[in-house]
């Protein structure tokens, strides 16, 4: 346990320099509690507007392939593979929300839902995304940002 | 505990009631030219984990149905036309043509239901494509197509043409049984940044939107298939291909042994539809 709470001490006063990014917590060091994740993922506020913007992005999250979200009257087309996300913050914790971000499989186990903070994914992932995430560190935090914006 | 049981239910209701309805629906008939009628649904073979097999005509727009519905509104016959033309042109340094030794394009009636299958000379599990290349370089002496380039599919979609309305009976077992597994064993292997295998969509999810895509069963039973996204035939290793790139994975190659598995796989959990090729597809 001492080497690792010695780590943690260079990396929280990083967190609060302008080099934010570099002390994003890793995507195998996020610490999961019964599938929940207490900690920022970059000790950065998430940015709600910005959340939004990768939620709806067919490039980023795209989190509207699978879930209905009534607050983007503005899209077209929601999937209808997982829950309805109208509400979800008055159902989930901001910790648990943040856990089902970063690896859904620790909540719902065996859910087609993707991990999008975990880099240890499928098989034969494309060259261009081996070793990485779907989202960085910060989209993690704005999507959640966002996520708790939505109250039943 | 409680929350997840409720979102679980909002999710099953929401897919219920939305899932068909959105689309012309299971209850919709395929009618081709007003005189042919081809079954669209069937029940699920022996061992299936489906409780019932739909074609994947089933869940397209009620427009895109309708291509499929007439012989001169269904893009895929323009390049049946050109496999028409390209069958009895000799090619090749013996100078011979399909139609020499074959005949008529239906010499294969039938054919196409049972494919992939065994072949014993070979030693190998063979598609349609096989049976092309195989013949084109062994008796007309001339260059094998590539595997989903426009000459093979049209070809493919002449010949699977010769079946259309035959309950497809892939074989499973015998020779081809290690490779019935391998199949399996790849259709439920998550692949991918995205993590997803096969029966993630197709089996768990299938009548349900995808955002703007309506989640069919992944049958090939219409295959080659038009497709309006690529307004060409699309071979089934090449729609493999692109469903694996979608997933952020590596896909395997056109006509690797893993395709070739998987061919047999998916074929065979559709045993009991029957044969529309070439269909029109999204």
């Amino acid at each position: 346990m001492k080497p690792y709470k010695l780590a943690l001490i260079p990396t929280a006063l990083l967190a609060m320099t302008s080099f934010a990014f570099a002390a994003d917590v890793g995507p195998s060091d996020v610490v999961f509690a019964d599938g929940a994740v207490a900690a920022s993922l970059t000790g950065v506020a998430g940015d709600a507007a910005n959340g939004r913007k990768v939620f709806a992005s067919r490039k980023l999250g795209n989190c509207l392939a699978c879930h209905v979200n009534s607050d983007m009257p503005e899209q077209s087309f929601h999937g209808e593979v997982g829950p309805a996300l109208d509400g979800a913050a008055s159902r989930w914790e901001e910790a648990q929300l943040r856990g089902i971000l970063v690896n859904s499989k620790n909540t719902f186990d065996g859910t087609i839902m993707p991990s999008f903070y975990r880099t240890e994914n499928g098989v034969r992932p494309l060259k261009k995304f081996t070793g990485k995430s779907i989202l960085t560190a910060q989209q993690v935090e704005d999507v959640l940002a966002y996520l708790t914006t939505l109250k039943e | 505990m409680k929350t997840i049981t409720k979102s679980i239910i909002t999710g099953g209701i929401l897919a219920l009631s939305l899932g068909f309805a959105a689309h012309a629906g299971e209850d919709a008939t395929l009618t081709v030219n007003g005189e042919i009628t081809l079954p669209v649904r069937a029940a699920a073979p022996a061992g299936s984990p489906l409780p019932e097999l739909f074609s994947g005509w089933v869940f397209r727009s009620t427009e895109t149905q309708a291509m499929q519905m007439d012989d001169f509104d269904n893009p895929g016959m323009i390049f049946v036309d050109q496999a028409w033309e390209a069958w009895s042109t000799p090619e090749g340094s013996a100078g011979k043509s399909c139609a020499d030794c074959h005949g008529e394009p239906e010499s294969f009636a039938g054919l196409r239901a049972t494919m992939p299958k065994w072949n014993d000379e070979a030693g190998k599990l063979y598609t349609l494509e096989d049976y092309i290349n195989e013949s084109r370089v062994k008796h007309m002496g001339a260059e094998p197509w590539k595997w989903s380039g426009g000459q093979m599919t049209g070809m493919t979609a002449l010949i699977s043409l010769q079946s259309r309305g035959d309950v497809v009976n892939v074989k499973t077992d015998g020779p081809v049984a290690d490779m019935y597994e391998k199949g399996k064993e790849i259709y439920y292997t998550r692949v991918g940044q995205l993590d997803m295998a096969c029966s993630n969509c197709h089996e768990d999810n299938y009548g349900v939107m995808i955002r703007a895509d309506h989640l069919s069963q992944g049958q090939i039973n219409g295959f080659p298939a038009y497709r309006l996204k690529n307004a060409k035939l699309n071979s089934v290793h090449g729609r493999f291909k692109g469903c694996m790139k979608n997933i952020r994975a590596t896909p395997f190659k056109e006509g690797s042994d893993e395709f070739r598995a998987l061919e047999l796989y998916v074929a065979s959990r559709g045993n009991g539809l029957v044969i529309e090729g070439p269909s029109v597809r999204n």
